[in-house]
């Protein structure tokens, strides 16, 4: 096909080996692509879940191929999209950067694609990784163009010793930055700068071998070749020891085995316990029981599993597969299989029937012991006579526990334990829940701060994180006012993560989080109820960011009278000379109200505030607080604040007890106290009536529903009606 | 007394063996109180004819804690010894304290244990 579709926004060539273009022009055929060059998104989508990667994947895949962006998948997008999900089935970060290399075509389950070896491609860690990578996909690699049509066949297995070597890349340092925790640090870094060596070494042999003769003899393999080739040039988001162990293992073996057996093995993965999920659950079961040998009684283990927040069914079901020896205790290697279900439940796989291979406490023991002495070995030749081939199992499953420190930083929420954990306590916990996930963090904020937290793993549940994220951020905002006592709550937050060192942040978090008791419910009523204005300042003022669409219109009734007591105050008062010091009081409040006195002023000067709009604009600010509250909202959170500014102020000057009555004869201060109160009042008012509203518009809603079926009966008997008539006639 | 868990195969005419069961419970109970030794005896209600339209064959079984478990077979197939049946109330019981053992499960729940329905159904099926 044409090379065009191949380029990709994000500034790079990618041009298509002629397979991958045939493969891709089935694929866009299959996708039905109309006149404008727009693929049908159902059709995309049913190929990309074909692809049996997570749904988190797939979302990298759609932003990076710039088809989010543009709304819909352009040929172009397409063609990147195919070559990332062909990188992200191989192993690859779903980065723009990796499919600059080649890349082996994308295999799809269930589609109807002959050039496509269907297969079994469940590189699920892999995409955990690449989430990691995805958030921020620099061009740090200033790779040459390479011929692509040779790359693919001629990565042959001489060539990939010379990768293994260690060499200090330059191009490591961005990829550095986003790994967070200091465990990461090291392998991380050292595995890009390994991929990127080996994949330079490997382009450069490439040219060095630009016989295409050679790949037409494996062109009946090339779909596996590739894919072995890959996991060998490119030990991407694995830890370097896995990419070692890969590539010398794979090298061994490529030459004799099929790509499945080396693909098989990645398809136990979600089932895989890698090292430092081990770590992590070893750390667990240290803290529910101090002795490594013993046992964890059910109750105890029913506990931290119902913490959780997985459902009872479930959790019983975990309960069975991991008891092999039903004691009704878990030894550790029974608790981490358990805790391996959950977590991989969280994460959005459907728990198995039996206990998966990789996970009974035999094989647990069997790589419990292995492992270890992998760690401490250097890299190059020495692991390949060490490595099983669940090892290297291990390693790249080793990946996803990087990405989940890494994946803090990112805007993707992946979360696991914080998913389900923040519907419930949602409503209860708000703030210290929210706050507790992102524990390394040390400010707290407020929506991307959860979404940070949403790290883990590469759940399918992200979509439906999405939309739960929709609901949470009006639950959040109204708990936004709860990050009154963010410092506290930090140092909750703190102390917490101090308790605890693990090198998983996210799991962490989402434990420490699925731990946390709930938090006292009545916290945001007290910031609300509280009438010290300041507080309401800070709760606003931290409540408008999000927040908008949350509140409701406030009852336009009641503030008018209240207005109109404050204006007829305000407009009586305006001679007074005192009326300037507010004046100019509201005009520093107000100055930035100007664009919203110029609206309000148009919407109320019709208002029966009449009397008040003939007055100077010093009143159009007192008035503007109020009914601007109604027909604008975002601006009556401004106007609120403001409104409090003006109450604080008021009320530092000293005042006598104010009357409700006599407003001429009473100096300004007092006046200016009865609004305040009043103001107060007016908003404790509003708040009410908001609520009330609320409720009210709800009944209307079912009201109306009702009133539609009512009428739906209506007509279906009058049909019936009708249908019957003529026949009484006869 | 409520079931904890029914299964019946291969015919579903559901009802008529939940009413069985129901009824074999009075059965069970008089044999509990009746005994007032070991009660951890495998009982055997073997009922024979209980209706001249319908012959089958009851069978129950009591636990340490009063959990009892009834089989309903068809006397059609007499092939079954009262070995057989032993054993089958043996599976059910080791199953049984499987299910137990899980701290998820409550007692009085309904048992959804799946394990435990992959041994129900792999009996009932040895058994038709």
């Amino acid at each position: 096909m044409e090379q065009g579709p191949g380029t990709v926004s994000g500034g790079g060539f990618i041009s298509l080996s002629e397979n991958e273009q045939r493969c891709y022009s089935d694929l866009y055929t299959l996708c039905q692509a109309d006149s404008s060059g727009k693929l049908a998104a159902s059709k995309v989508g049913e190929l990309f879940r074909a692809s049996q990667l997570p749904a988190d994947t797939l979302h990298q895949v759609t932003e990076l191929c710039g088809a989010k962006r543009l709304g819909y998948f352009g040929t172009g997008q397409f063609y990147v999209a195919l070559k990332l999900l062909a990188a992200a089935q191989s192993g690859f970060p779903v980065r723009l950067e990796s499919i600059k290399s080649e890349m082996p075509l994308p295999r799809f389950v269930g589609m109807k694609n002959d050039a496509e070896v269907l297969r079994y491609p469940n590189h699920s860690q892999n995409t955990e990784s690449q989430g990691y990578q995805l958030g921020k996909p620099p061009m740090t690699v200033a790779r040459p163009s390479l011929d692509r049509d040779a790359l693919k066949r001629t990565e042959s297995l001489g060539d990939k010793q010379e990768t293994r070597s260690p060499p200090p890349s330059p191009l490591r340092s961005p990829p550095n930055s986003p790994s967070s925790s200091s465990n990461q640090d090291r392998p991380l870094s050292y595995s890009y700068g390994k991929e990127w060596s080996s994949t330079e070494q490997l382009t450069g042999g490439e040219t060095r071998h630009p016989a295409a003769s050679e790949m037409s003899s494996y062109e009946s393999k090339h779909l596996s070749r590739p894919l072995l080739q890959q996991e060998v040039s490119s030990p991407s988001n694995y830890g370097s020891k896995s990419s070692l162990t890969h590539s010398s293992v794979t090298r061994a073996l490529s030459v004799e085995r099929s790509a499945e057996e080396g693909s098989a093995d990645y398809h136990d993965d979600p089932w895989r316990i890698t090292e430092e999920q081990r770590d992590y659950y070893t750390m667990q079961f240290k803290s529910l029981q101090p002795d490594l040998n013993s046992l964890i009684s059910g109750s105890v283990a029913k506990n931290f599993f119902t913490k959780s927040k997985l459902s009872i069914p479930e959790l019983s079901h975990i309960w069975e597969l991991s008891d092999v020896d039903c004691d009704g205790a878990l030894t550790l290697l029974e608790f981490s299989a358990a805790f391996h279900l959950i977590v991989a439940r969280k994460n959005g796989y459907s728990l198995p029937e039996k206990l998966p291979q990789t996970l009974q406490p035999g094989f647990l023991q069997r790589d419990a012991v292995s492992p270890k002495t992998k760690r401490d070995g250097t890299f190059l030749g020495s692991y390949s006579e060490l490595v099983p081939s669940n090892q290297q199992q291990k390693e790249p499953a080793y990946s996803e526990w990087e990405v989940i420190s890494e994946l803090p930083r990112t805007p993707e929420p992946l979360i696991v334990f914080e998913d389900d954990s923040r519907t419930a306590p949602q409503e209860t916990n708000t703030v210290e829940s929210i706050q507790l996930p992102l524990s390394d963090k040390s400010t707290p904020k407020q929506e991307p701060r959860i979404d940070n937290s949403m790290s883990a793993f590469s759940p399918k549940r992200n979509p439906a994180f999405k939309d739960t994220s929709a609901e949470h951020t009006p639950l959040e905002n109204t708990p936004a006012a709860k990050t009154d006592p963010p410092p506290e709550l930090e140092h909750q937050v703190k102390s917490r993560t101090r308790q605890r060192s693990y090198s998983s942040t996210s799991i962490d978090d989402a434990m420490k989080k699925v731990e946390e008791p709930p938090a006292p419910p009545p916290r945001p009523q007290k910031t609300h109820s509280r009438a010290s204005s300041l507080d309401l300042n800070k709760i606003f003022q931290q409540s408008s960011q999000g927040f908008k669409g949350g509140w409701l219109p406030p009852p336009a009734i009641p503030p008018r009278p209240l207005a109109a007591q404050i204006l007829h105050f305000v407009s009586s008062t305006e001679t007074t000379s005192a009326q300037k010091s507010v004046q100019k009081i509201n005009f520093a409040d107000f100055s930035k109200f100007s664009e919203e006195e110029e609206n309000a002023a148009k919407n109320d000067a019709q208002g029966q505030l009449g009397k008040a709009a003939g007055s100077s604009e010093e009143s159009s600010p007192l008035k503007d607080i109020l009914p601007a509250q109604r027909p604008q909202k975002p601006s009556r959170r401004k106007c609120r604040p403001e409104s409090q500014n003006l109450d604080s102020q008021e009320t530092t000057l000293p005042l006598p007890p104010p009357s409700s009555s006599a407003p001429g004869t009473k100096p300004h201060l007092p006046v200016q106290k009865q609004s305040s109160r009043q103001k107060r009042a007016i908003q404790t008012a509003i708040r009410k009536n908001k609520e009330a509203n609320a409720v009210l518009a709800r009944l209307n809603s079912e009201l109306q529903q009702q009133l539609k079926d009512a009428h739906l009966d209506r007509i279906a008997l009058e049909t019936q009606l009708e249908q019957l008539r003529p026949v009484s006639y006869l | 007394n409520y079931p904890l868990y029914i299964r019946s195969i291969p015919t579903e005419n559901e009802l008529k063996f939940h009413y069985t069961v129901h009824t074999s419970l009075d059965v069970v109970e008089e044999k509990i109180s009746a005994v007032g030794k070991a009660l951890v005896d495998q009982r055997e209600l073997y009922l024979g004819l209980l209706y001249p339209t319908e012959d089958y064959k009851v069978y129950g079984y009591v636990t340490n804690s009063k959990v009892k478990f009834v089989i309903v077979v068809d006397s059609s197939n007499t092939a079954l010894r009262d070995n057989e049946i032993r054993s089958m109330f043996r599976k059910l019981h080791n199953s049984y304290t499987d299910v137990m053992c899980n701290p998820f499960y409550n007692p009085g729940d309904p048992i959804q244990s799946k394990a435990f329905d992959n041994m129900v159904s792999a009996m009932m099926v040895q058994v038709c």
